[in-house]
């Protein structure tokens, strides 16, 4: 199964040709890049396929047996995770051509295809070493990607999105020297078995490790108390760079999900339930914070950055209940809150871009050229990301409310949180909508001077991109079934390590010959 | 020797804590180098301390060091200059956008005209 690879491999061949050699021709540079990526979801597609069927497919990098070589892995989750990014990828390299912005700085292709490689390889190794190695790519293609374009404004929030990473991946380096330290080994499935009979004298070691990673995952995925970065580096960067970042919270979120289950399974000996229980505290008050945010704000990109962060703290919550049922919401509700939250910055972006001086403030402004159509646009990105029905924003967070529905005491609270935050979401988003696309029309169009230029209009091939993100979100909310189907076998796979072990450590023995 | 790694792990990272800390971005990408010091040593010390062994198959050797974390270590080194090289780049461009080498983002700032 030498595609495994070819999701890390494609773009990371890719990426320097359009640096070094298309670097000058921006059409040529457009089709390769939207080329890859076709190419790109369609190997991921097919990997979702091969990995549908149960089995655990283990690539080994140059053909050296496990623990020690590295090794990507191919289960349920990493699967869809891969074709998740790769559906996404391609619907925000659509947007990005049709609407300009790949032209507004350098590189813009070649960053974003450094991106996916290092996201793609992030979800499918196996090693934790190799993980921040991939941690490492995607954040430095995505410092790039942030300040494309620049701006006084785009450069600061960059910087402290740069800083606030630059440390959490110190201590992600802290937490492997302890982990290894400990057990001796960096690979996920060797872990898993050395810490089952670690030593008890080693046990408060590997905890403070644990700890840790979950602290470095907590970065990634924005949650409180490390969540700060996420607000102005979402508002700040380019639309579609931002609608592309929707899916690096999630990067946290599947780190989470696998080490807290495969190598540290719930209710061991050297974590118990503390990290369930910490990440429930997290994540409370993530979704009441991006609520307040949401309330507070004055803009619209910092807006749907705070929806965004509610969203996470959701997701959270039902990835801290640790449970096959609240984990199948989980991964419900990751592909829900990606394409939701990528839909509304694409569409927010075509709104500001239209709205000239009143760039993006919640003010009234005289109306933009397609008022109509972008503000039923937004209206179906508001529904899908507070949570009501039609879409799949109702069916996610009514999975996640009922895998937390017996959690003990902790129920009243979750739930209470979750609803209260859904419907000040909601307020938050009803106000935006009507100050931005309602009021405005309280007001006339100025009149257009002789040789003025026409109002600038959406491009088409960018609205199609936002068109196929609306299907997507409609897709995801038809084949709910299906879905959670795949879903209940890929936490089967995850509450269960042992297929997974054994087929990472099948040629362990023959080290030694 | 352990006293002097854990002694240079530990003022490494307490130098380094304080200053990312700070406002300024100079003193904050210091202090990240700083803090890739300190998780090199302390790589390093992840294999157990031990001199005068070799870490590559030898006749005449009795004992190995362990080799695993020299290479993470040469992987984390090279990682962090790119890192470094990079922030230095971004905050530098930052400054000469905004007249000011401050990390966090003042008010009036906020609501300023973007691109």
């Amino acid at each position: 199964m030498h595609w495994i690879i070819a999701p890390v491999i494609l773009p990371a061949l890719l990426a320097p040709i359009l640096a070094f050699v298309m670097r000058h021709d921006i059409v040529l540079a457009r089709s390769f890049s939207i080329a890859g990526t076709v190419a790109l979801a369609a190997i991921a597609t097919g990997l979702t396929i091969t990995a549908a069927g149960g089995e655990t497919l283990v690539y080994e990098l140059g053909n050296w047996p496990a623990p020690f070589g590295i090794v990507l892995v191919l289960d349920r989750l990493s699967a869809a995770m891969v074709l998740l990014t790769a559906v996404l990828g391609l619907v925000v390299v659509l947007y990005a051509a049709g609407s300009g912005w790949d032209r507004r700085g350098h590189h813009f292709h070649a960053l974003f295809q450094f991106q996916l490689m290092g996201i793609f390889g992030a979800f499918l190794t196996g090693d934790t070493f190799n993980l921040f190695v991939f941690f490492e790519v995607l954040l430095i293609a995505s410092y790039g990607l942030m300040i494309h374009g620049g701006g006084k404004a785009r450069l600061r929030a960059g910087l402290q999105y740069v800083i606030m990473n630059l440390a959490g991946s110190t201590l992600f380096l802290f937490a492997l020297g302890t982990i290894y330290a400990t057990t001796g080994t960096l690979n996920i499935a060797d872990l898993s078995l050395r810490l089952q009979e670690i030593p008890a004298d080693d046990a408060a070691l590997a905890r403070v490790a644990a700890a840790l990673l979950l602290v470095v995952f907590a970065v990634k995925a924005a949650l409180f108390p490390v969540q700060f970065w996420l607000s102005g580096t979402y508002a700040n960067a380019p639309g579609p760079v931002a609608a592309l970042f929707a899916v690096m919270t999630k990067v946290g979120a599947y780190a989470i999900l696998r080490f807290y289950t495969v190598i540290f399974a719930p209710g061991n000996e050297v974590t118990g339930t503390l990290p369930g229980d910490v990440l429930t505290v997290m994540a409370l008050v993530t979704v009441a914070l991006g609520a307040l945010g949401v309330l507070g704000t004055r803009r619209l990109m910092p807006l749907i950055a705070f929806s965004v962060l509610t969203s996470v703290g959701t997701l959270m919550l039902a990835v801290a209940g640790f449970t096959p049922e609240a984990t199948v919401a989980a991964l419900y509700y990751i592909v829900h809150s990606t394409l939701a939250t990528a839909l509304l910055f694409l569409v927010a972006d075509l709104v500001v871009a239209q709205r000239g001086p009143a760039q993006d403030r919640l003010e009234q402004a005289p109306p933009i050229a397609q008022n109509g159509l972008l503000a039923a646009l937004f209206f179906a990105g508001a529904i899908a990301m507070a949570g009501m029905p039609p879409l799949s924003g109702f069916l996610g967070k009514l999975l996640v409310l009922d895998a937390l529905g017996d959690s003990d005491g902790r129920t009243v609270v979750i739930w209470a949180t979750i609803l209260i935050g859904s419907l000040v979401t909601i307020v938050g988003f009803a106000r935006a909508g009507s100050v931005v696309f309602w009021k405005s029309t309280a007001l006339d169009r100025p009149e257009p001077e002789e040789d003025a230029p026409p109002a600038p209009r959406a491009p088409g091939t960018a609205l199609s991109g936002i068109g196929a993100m609306l299907v997507l979100l409609v897709a995801t909310t038809a084949l709910a079934g299906p879905m959670t189907a795949y879903f209940e076998g890929a936490a089967e796979q995850l509450y269960d390590p042992s297929d997974y072990v054994r087929a990472v450590l099948a040629r362990a023995g023959e080290g030694g010959e | 020797m352990e006293l002097i790694v854990a002694g240079a792990v530990g003022v490494l990272t307490a130098a380094g804590v304080y200053l990312v800390l700070r406002l300024r971005s100079f003193p904050v990408i210091l202090g990240l180098t700083l803090l890739s010091y300190a998780v090199n040593v302390f790589l390093f010390s992840s294999g157990r301390l031990a001199t005068a062994l070799p870490p590559v198959l030898s006749k005449y050797a009795t004992d190995y060091s362990d080799p695993l974390p020299q290479a993470l270590v040469l992987t984390a080194i090279v990682i962090a200059f790119g890192m470094t090289a990079v922030l230095v780049m971004l905050s530098l461009g930052a400054f000469l956008e905004s007249d000011d080498d401050r990390v966090d983002i003042p008010g009036e700032d906020r609501m300023e005209e973007r691109p």
